[in-house]
This record gives structure tokens, sequence and C-alpha cells, in this order.
């Protein structure tokens, strides 16, 4: 066979939600890059639930707009109910949810690949990584080759391939080896990776089933609605563009009869007949799952949404199984208002192959393999945001590496996309991993509504954030600034009328004067409350007001935890060498020994994050670290 | 900061006792022992030795090549050891010649002499114990009466540790179900939630407070309770110290003001410590150096815990007795009316009544003694008992605070819970809770060495079902 070669700049293997953001970083930082996919219908396919953001998970969407990813704009485009989450608890765990058009979801970011500049779409499914020695365990990529025998040279290779790779779908007995929703599995690149001497692990997730509309029967539902006021994912979406017409979701409950059928049907649920050998997600657990696990529970809930404006199939969450056909109908059929239910597509649970702990660097480069990148569930992670967050990462960092600039790393303190990844690299997670609100130790820094003055800056020096947007965040730290300033300094006597004002709004009277700011961090008061005795107040944007209002109001906490953010850098700025041989140092522990060796940390920050490091070891590495400073 | 050396130290009190110990601890420690320490039949064999096995032999001078003692040694090899090190440990009659001698020849052969607390610390660098083990066993070493050791032993065997997880796996709850209602808000509310969370707090905060009370009992225990003995010249207040330091420390004599200057004595009063400090006797003078003397002694009381205040039964109170009255306010005071041999003048009631005139204070006891003839000491022993240990000193079974670290971790821990109640009172939402929780669990973590990690996740997983 004739082998055909072509040359690139950087491979994109995958088309998800991980592989459209590397693709699409690379080819805007202006480097020649080819996106691969099993099916070019398949861009941006959301397999699973049909809604974008969530507790923790919004968040990382505003992360990625602010640093110049497309996810945010695109649901901005197709969403078709919006929600702002935990509206009654603090500002730092508000949190965004979309419920998207799956279709149009994936057509308008196709659209958007397909006419960036510098990028190629390409369907293929890549078989090979190809790769020369450098030195020792160290390689480098030097291309990738497809089933039909193509050969790309490349720079770089961003691996994405999210559940396809060695996957196999099992629904009850019945067992087919493709990917999510029937598409052609990636079946050659196990292989491959294998002998570059990547160790790979298998991880296991699934969805509900998806229900015909005209069988539901809504009126035995709640209706839950969308806001009324839409706020966008975007930075760069106008709010009053986008208030629409919303499409409502549907709440049930399981009950009694339910629990009794999984019950009876345990032996048949390949994961309880042990066939399943993947480690299945704890926080997305199947139905048969909760049934077993929480006994005590009565009833769970059941969230019916729809999976898009021009079709009648309804998501049904809450509700994941790998029982078979026979018994997901008559559980399903238990369910008030899903008595007539008709199924669609069935329940299942999908195997795959992703990597193991301790391979990767912060900047998702394989440490062992120059110029190969990866992100997203191959990875170890679960979630379309997750994967997204994490192709942006990869793509930029491949990008920079091509370049010979300094890579883009996110710490701990800086953003969830910091928690994230810090985390998928110094933990060997035993199940795919989600994002959580608890996961973040500084999450009240880490706000989505400060998303884009915590990294807009980040995205403009990578180069994916254009000036003028980098010029209107800095107007608006300045606006901030002044009218924090203006509101610490603004003072108001305790004379009649600011009595009367707080008598009205049940605040306790003033004594002496106080600052506008002071009175802003009482609960019952807001800034546009204080609008009344405020009269020198200049017409400011809402999202300054907003930064305004949070800053003041919660500066006791904000400031306890910029004290430990403080002491997080210390340890994190305490670097340890990439050369470090462990065995060279005494006292270790076996554990903490091994671990080390394995994770490879980049910080003493980074080591004492890892499990089974105990401070005494973080001790004997301090010393070991200062021995060696001191005689060099 | 070196920590591959050899160092040893004579691991049992440097006083004459029935055996004492040299530990030798590092890389080298078996060959410096080697150097020490011969088989009867004058072999080198502790290279060879099995661990943990005595062996019964000479320690040797080999330079000079005389026999200092008969011994036992005993080789434990990395990292089967205390220190986690190649340890060697030789016992030796407990003459503290003979254990000097020892010592000395371990450090002419290679090892160095460790300094204070070295051996933990290795221990503790080495990964054989978490934080408040090492520091139990430092306080072992430091432990000043067998109470303090009964107390130290307990901590070493985990009885505080055992406390504090329960007590973090308390707050880790709360914390746990805040967070899964905050990640999944449409499948777990929390409602009616502040209210609930305030009684918990309350009881955890009691809690805590209780182990930190402990702690000066501790400090007590521990260091001994600082006593100052105050009253007017020539009372007896030297010749307390003395009986009970029994040696003649302070000059007595029949004149007054004789002691210018400040003695410190620390002695033992059935199973508790004092660190006595005579003072000069406080009167009105006109001698410079008895000034100074004065003046030092109203400086001590203001810091001691305990004032044994002496005066004379068998005369009127003065001015003096007054004046010395007036600067005992918000202090444990004792009242010893000594010479109680002696035709009694003062009575109880006269004492009270000057207390109550010069300083509002009611909380004091009474004891008439005659140090003479030894009269009411047993009294006075029983009374600062009842004073600081609540009656009795309980041994064994209550977990006491000892160390000033784990002290200042509780009150972290505590002010996070006030803070807790402050958010809670203030109507803040419910994450703001979780960041507070978070800091006392991290707090009580520091205590056993223990850091957050994915406890959070885990009990998050195993308590609360979440998720579609």
């Amino acid at each position: 066979m004739t082998e055909f070669r072509e040359k690139t700049d950087v491979c994109v293997i995958g088309a998800g939600h991980a592989g459209c953001e590397a693709a699409l970083a690379c080819a805007r930082l202006g480097l020649e890059t080819l996106i691969f996919t099993v099916s070019v219908d398949s861009i941006a396919l959301m397999p699973c639930n049909p809604n974008v953001g969530g507790s923790s998970k919004g968040h990382l969407v505003r992360e990625l707009d602010a640093l110049g990813g497309e996810m945010g704009k695109n649901i901005d485009k197709t969403f078709i109910q919006s929600k702002m989450l935990n509206v009654s608890k603090g500002p730092a765990v508000h949190s965004l949810r979309a419920q998207a058009d799956k279709a149009e979801y994936s057509r308008a970011m196709r659209k958007v690949l397909e006419n960036q500049d510098h990028l190629i779409i390409k369907q293929a499914e890549i078989c090979d990584i190809l790769w020369e020695k450098i030195s020792g365990e160290e390689k480098k990529v030097t291309g990738v080759r497809t089933f039909t025998g193509m050969v790309y040279e490349c720079k770089a290779v961003v691996l994405c391939t999210g559940t396809y790779l060695g996957a196999r779908c099992l629904c009850g007995e019945s067992i087919t080896y493709t990917g999510p929703n029937g598409l052609q599995a990636a079946t050659h690149l196990t292989d491959s990776l294998k002998a570059m001497g990547i160790a790979l692990r298998r991880f296991k997730t699934g969805t509900p089933a998806r229900m015909d509309k005209r069988s539901i029967d809504f009126s035995k539902m709640e209706e839950q609605c969308g806001d009324e006021t839409i706020v966008p994912f975007s930075f760069s979406t106008d709010p009053e563009t986008i208030q629409k017409e919303q499409v409502s979701c549907w709440l049930t409950y399981t009950n009694e009869n339910t629990h009794e059928i999984i019950r009876q049907n345990l032996d048949r649920s390949p994961i309880y007949a042990g066939i399943i050998e993947g480690t299945g997600p704890r926080y997305c657990p199947s139905i048969e799952d909760k049934v077993v696990k929480f006994a005590e529970k009565e009833r769970h809930q059941v969230f019916i949404e729809p999976e898009g404006l021009h079709t009648n199939e309804m998501y049904v969450g809450g509700m994941s199984s790998s029982l078979p056909e026979d018994v997901q109908l008559a559980m399903y059929r238990t369910v008030p208002g899903l008595e007539k239910c008709r199924i669609v597509r069935n329940a299942y649970a999908i195997e795959y192959d992703c990597i193991g702990s301790g391979q990767l660097d912060g900047t998702l480069e394989f440490r062992t393999v120059k110029g190969l990148f990866s992100a997203g569930q191959f990875n170890g992670s679960s979630g379309y945001e997750e994967a997204a967050c994490q192709g942006l990462v990869a793509g930029i960092n491949a990008a920079m590496s091509i370049f010979g600039k300094e890579p883009l790393v996110i710490d701990r303190s800086e953003g969830y996309i910091g928690v994230l990844i810090d985390d998928l690299v110094t933990k060997d997670n035993r199940e795919p991993y989600r994002m959580m609100t608890s996961r973040a130790e500084y999450r009240l820094l880490l706000r989505q509504d400060n998303a884009d003055l915590r990294l807009r800056k980040k995205g403009y020096e990578a180069g994916l954030v254009s000036e003028k947007e980098y010029r209107d965040l800095l107007e608006k730290e300045k606006m901030i600034r002044e009218e924090t300033e203006r509101f610490k300094n603004t003072y108001v006597g305790a004379g009649k009328e600011i009595q009367s004002f707080l008598e009205h709004y049940g605040s306790s009277s003033l004594k002496t004067a106080a600052s506008l700011a002071e009175l802003l961090c009482r609960p019952e008061l807001s800034y546009e409350i204080l609008g009344a005795i405020d009269k020198n107040r200049k017409e400011l944007p809402k999202d300054v007001l907003e930064q305004v209002e949070i800053e003041i109001k919660y500066e006791g906490y904000i400031q306890r935890q910029k004290r430990q953010v403080e002491q997080y850098k210390k340890m994190e700025k305490k670097g340890i060498p990439r050369s470090i041989d462990y065995d060279e140092v005494p006292s270790l522990r076996l554990e903490a020994r091994q671990n080390l060796k394995h994770f490879r940390p980049a910080s003493i920050g980074q080591a004492s994050r890892i499990s089974g490091v105990s401070p005494a070891d973080i001790s004997v590495l301090l010393v070991y670290l200062e021995k060696c400073r001191k005689t060099e | 900061m070196a920590i591959e050396d050899t160092i040893a130290a004579i691991a049992t009190g440097l006083t004459d006792s029935g055996i004492g110990i040299i530990r030798i601890s590092g890389e080298n420690a078996i060959e410096v022992g080697n150097r020490i320490f011969q088989s009867p039949l004058g072999k080198k064999i502790l290279h060879q030795a099995e661990n943990r096995k005595m062996y019964y032999g000479f320690a040797a001078d080999e330079e000079q090549d005389f026999v200092i003692d008969e011994v036992l040694a005993v080789v434990m090899r990395a990292p089967n050891s205390f220190t986690g090190e190649n340890t060697v440990e030789i016992q030796c009659h407990g003459g503290i010649l003979v254990m000097r001698k020892i010592l000395a020849t371990a450090l002419k052969s290679g090892a160095r002499m460790a300094e204070p607390g070295e051996f933990t610390k290795r221990a503790f660098l080495n990964g054989k114990m978490d934080l408040s083990r090492a520091e139990a066993v430092m306080d072992v070493i430091g432990s000043r009466n067998e109470f303090a050791l009964a107390s130290s032993v307990s901590q070493l065997k985990g009885m505080l540790s055992e406390k504090i997880k329960k007590y973090r796996a308390e707050i880790l709850y709360e914390v746990a179900f805040i967070e899964s209602a905050l990640d999944d808000p449409e499948h777990i509310s929390l409602e009616g939630y502040p209210e609930r969370l305030e009684e918990k707090i309350a009881g955890l905060t009691e809690s805590i407070e209780r182990l930190i009370a402990t702690a000066e009992d501790g400090r007590w225990v521990k260091e001994g309770i600082n006593t100052v003995i105050l009253g007017k010249p020539n009372v007896g207040k030297s010749s307390l110290l003395n009986y009970l330091a029994g040696e003649e420390r302070a000059i007595v004599t029949e004149v007054a003001g004789t002691t210018r200057d400040i003695l410190q004595e620390s002695i033992r009063l059935g199973n508790i410590s004092l660190n006595v400090t005579d003072t000069a006797g406080i009167h009105k003078t006109e001698d410079t150096v008895e000034k100074i003397g004065v003046k030092k002694a109203v400086e001590y009381a203001k810091d001691a815990d305990l004032i044994l205040y002496m005066a004379d039964g068998s005369m009127e109170l003065n001015e003096n007795d007054k004046e010395i009255i007036s600067i005992l306010k918000d202090k444990k005071v004792i009242v010893l009316l000594n010479k109680s041999d002696l035709e009694n003048v003062v009575t109880e009631s006269m004492v009270r009544k000057l207390f109550s005139e010069m300083s509002g204070q009611k909380e004091f006891a009474i004891v008439r003694t005659s140090v003479k003839n030894g009269g009411g000491m047993e009294e006075l022993g029983r009374t600062i008992r009842e004073m600081f240990f609540q009656g009795e000193l309980k041994c064994s079974h209550e977990v006491m605070i000892t160390s000033l670290r784990h002290k200042k971790a509780l009150e972290e821990c505590r002010d996070s819970l006030h803070q807790v109640r402050r958010s809670i009172e203030n109507g803040m939402p419910e994450d703001f809770f979780s960041i507070d929780l978070m800091n006392a669990y991290a707090s009580l973590g520091r205590i056993i060495g223990e850091e957050v990690d994915d406890d959070l996740v885990d009990e998050i997983f195993s308590r609360f079902c979440m998720g579609k």
C-alpha cells in the first residue's frame, strides 16, 4: 500500500467537547490543525444529559469562556431553558445551568469548526501515534496514522478520545462493541498507546432511557420552568439578545413499586452480576445503585427533560440503568406520568479505556512523550464541561510547546479549572472525576460572576482573548475599584432621614456616621436599596455593581480566604526539581516514595496533596531539598 | 539539618537510678556500638547481633583498654526502631558517672551528642509517629511526676486521637450534608437546617471548650503549679520553703527581712509539682535592696497560678497584711495562718473581713500550719489538689491536653465554630457555614497530623444520595 504523507502542526483526535476546544484553540493561535472524528455528524455530540452547566460545572464554562473557549458561546446560541441554581445561597455557589437543544448545539459547534481558519475536519479513525526516541525513556511525537493508511506528520497531538476507545455498551445481558449512541468505537489506538508505554485502565459510565414525549402524562408531574431573566454563559454575549421563550422540564418520583422491581431483578444487572469490570461514578449512580445503597429512601426524584425543540425525545434524568430492556420498561412504568411510556432509546452502561494516573503534567502533556497531550474523559474525568476545559488547556499548551512559550497553568486558587487539572494529575481517581464545588478550597474567590476578572488576562496572554475584550476587562476592573473606594469613603450622618430610611428596612439605627460600605454589610440592605440615600451615584453596568456588592458584603470572609491562598501559594512556590531521584531521599516511607515517584509532583504543595504522603514525608522532603540547595 | 549522622544520649534521666540507658541512633549506630560493647569473651559482636535481642557483655573504652561497666546491649535495625534508624541501646548500672563515661565513649567513637528531643524528631521525620504521638513522647521525656507520665502515656495510646477523630467525624458529616445540597440543590434541601446546625455547633463547642480547659490542668500537671509565697517578714515563709524542699535553702534567722532576693524551688507535695517562689517579706522599708525584693515579690505574684499568703497566726494583722491582701485580686489564694503551735490571735473571720475590705476576693482557703513541726502540711496538699484538680487527680481515664500546640489548634477550632455560629445568627447563606466548619475540621486534623484530603468527597457520596 502506498503511504500518503502530509504535514500539519497539530492533530486533535476526537471531536467531542474536549477535541473541539483543543482544535479551535490551536487554529485560532495560527497553527495548522487537523481534527479527526469517526463521524463528522457526531461533532460536539451530547450523548448523555441534555444540559450544560450546573453546580460547579457552570463555573467551569464561565472560566472556559474567560480564557477564550467556545462552549459558553455555543450554549448561549442553542439553549432552550436557563436557570441560575442556588440563588438562595451565597454568590460563590450560584451556578448557571442551561438545557440544550442537543442537535442544534452539535450543529452550531460544527459550523464554528467548519468556518475556522487553519482548521480542517477529517473523518477518520486514528490507529497509530507515531513517535521517535529522544533519550532513555523520553519520546517525541512525530505524527499519526489513520486506519486507511494516511500519515499526518505533526508537532503535537491532542488525544480527546472520550468514551470511544475500546468501548462496549451494556444493556442487561446484551453487549455491543460500540461507542455512545451506537457510534463506531475506536478499536485500534489502544494498542498503539500501550506500545508507547502509556498505562490504560477501564472506566464505566451510563445514561438513562429516552422516551417519546407523546407517551408521557405531564399532568402527574411538577413543571420546572426556567428563570425569568436569563443570564448568558459567555461574557461576550449581550444578555438582551438571548431573552426568549423557554421550554419546561418536569419532575416526578420513583416509589416502592419501582424499587421492588429493581430489587427483584438485580441479578440481571451486569454490574451486580459482575459482567462490568469498569469503575462507575458515585455521583451519577444508576437507579439500581440508589435503591441498593440508600435503601431507606422511599422515593427518588426523576427529571423529564426535553432533548431539543425538533424532537419528541425526552431524557429521564435520575434513572440511568443497565438493567435489561424488559425490566427497564416495567420499572419506568411504575413512575407517575410514565405509566404508558414508550422508550425510544434504552438506558445503557458504557465501558471505555482511559489513562491511568500519574502520567500527565499540569500542562496535560505526557511526561514521557513530548508533544503528546490529552484531555477529557480519556483523562479520567466525566462531563462535557470538564472535558471542554481540559481540551482548551491542552490545546493552548500544545500550541505553547510548539511556540516554545511558557505553558498555561491555572492553580487551585485561580479557578475550578485549576482544581480539576490538579486533581486529575495528582490523584489516583478510582472513578470518572466530576467537578464539585466542595473540591474547590477557595471557592469564595472562585465565583462564576468573577471568572473574567480571574482569567481573562491569562486568555489574553495566551492569545485567545482579543485586545478589545482585554481592554474592556481593564475598564471593568477600574470601575469596580473606584466604586468600591467611593462606597468605603462616602459617609452618611445619623440624621433623621437616614434613621427613618434604616427603620423602613428593619435595620438598626445609626449612633454615629457610617460609610455606605458599612451599611452594605448589613444583611437586610443591598446596593440597590442604598440608592435612596446615595445621591451621588453614577450609572454603572450591572456586572460592575454585582462585584462591588459582593466584595463589600462578604469582605471579612473573602479576606480570610485570601490569607489562606497566600499560605497555599507559599507551598506551591517551593518547586521540586524534575530531576529529583526519590530513591536518594532518605527516610521517606515506602508508600510515600512510591506515590511520589508515580505522580512526580511539581511542587511541595502538590506533593502534600498526593495520597499516602504524610506530613512527616513532607518534612523529610523539605529537609532534603534544603540540603540539596545548600550543597549546590 | 543533617539527619543522617549518628547521635547518642543518655535516654533515661540524668539522676542516679537502678538502670541507665544510653541510646545511639543513626546510620553508623552499630559501628559506634561495636566500639563500646564487647562480649564476655572480648569480641565485637553487635554487627551480627539479632534484632531486638539482649546481649550480655561489657562496655569498655577501646583506647584506654579499660572496662567501664557490665552491661546489656540491644540492636534494632532500620526501620524497625523508635527512630526508624539503626539503633543500639546499652543498659548499664544507673550511676551518673557510669552513664556519662559510656556516653563519652560513644561520642569519641563517631556519634555526636543528641539535642533535646532529637530522637523523637527523627522518629517523626522518619514517619514513625504522628504529631500528637511525637509530642506525647517528648512529654514523657519532660515529665516531672508520675501523673504527668500517666497522662503522656494515655495520649500516646491515642486517647486524644480518639476524641479528636470523633469530633472531626461529626463536623465532616455536617459539611458533607451542606455540600451535597449545594452540589445537587434539586435533590437535597437545606430547609430548617441552620437551626439544627446551631444546636450541633453548641454541643461541639462545649466539648472543645472542655478539652481546652484541661490544657490548664495539663500544664500544671506537666510543668508544675507556679506558686508564690507572700507574707510579711519573719512569718515563716522561708521555713515553709525549706520544709517543703527538705533542705536548708533560704537563710532562716530571727531577723526580719533576711530573704532579700527571690528563691525558687521545684518541689513535690504528694503527686503534685509546685514551682515555689519564696519572696522577700512585704513591708514598708527604706532599705533600697529590700525595696527591690519587695517590688519583685509583687511582680512574681502577678504571674503566679497560686499564692500562698502566709501570716503569723499568733500576732495581730497589720497595715502590711492589708497591703498584701490588696494585691491578691483574681488569684487562687491559700491563706496560711502559721505558728499554730503558739497562741492563736487571728481568727478566720478576721481574715475574711480583711479580704472583703481590701480585695473583694472571696475564693480563698485558710489553713492553719505550724511549719516548725509540720502541722497542717497534709491539709495544705489536699487544699491545693482541690483547688487545681477538682478534688482528685485522675490518672488514667481522662484525656488531658498537655501540649501548647494542641491547645492552640483546639482554640482555632473553637474560634471557627464561633464563626459558624455568627454566620448562622447573621443569616448568612449555608455555603459560608461550611467554609468555617472545614477550617475547624482542619484545625483538629493538625493535632493528629492528618490533612483533609478526600475525606469530604467520600463522606458526601457515602452519606447522601445525589446525582442524576
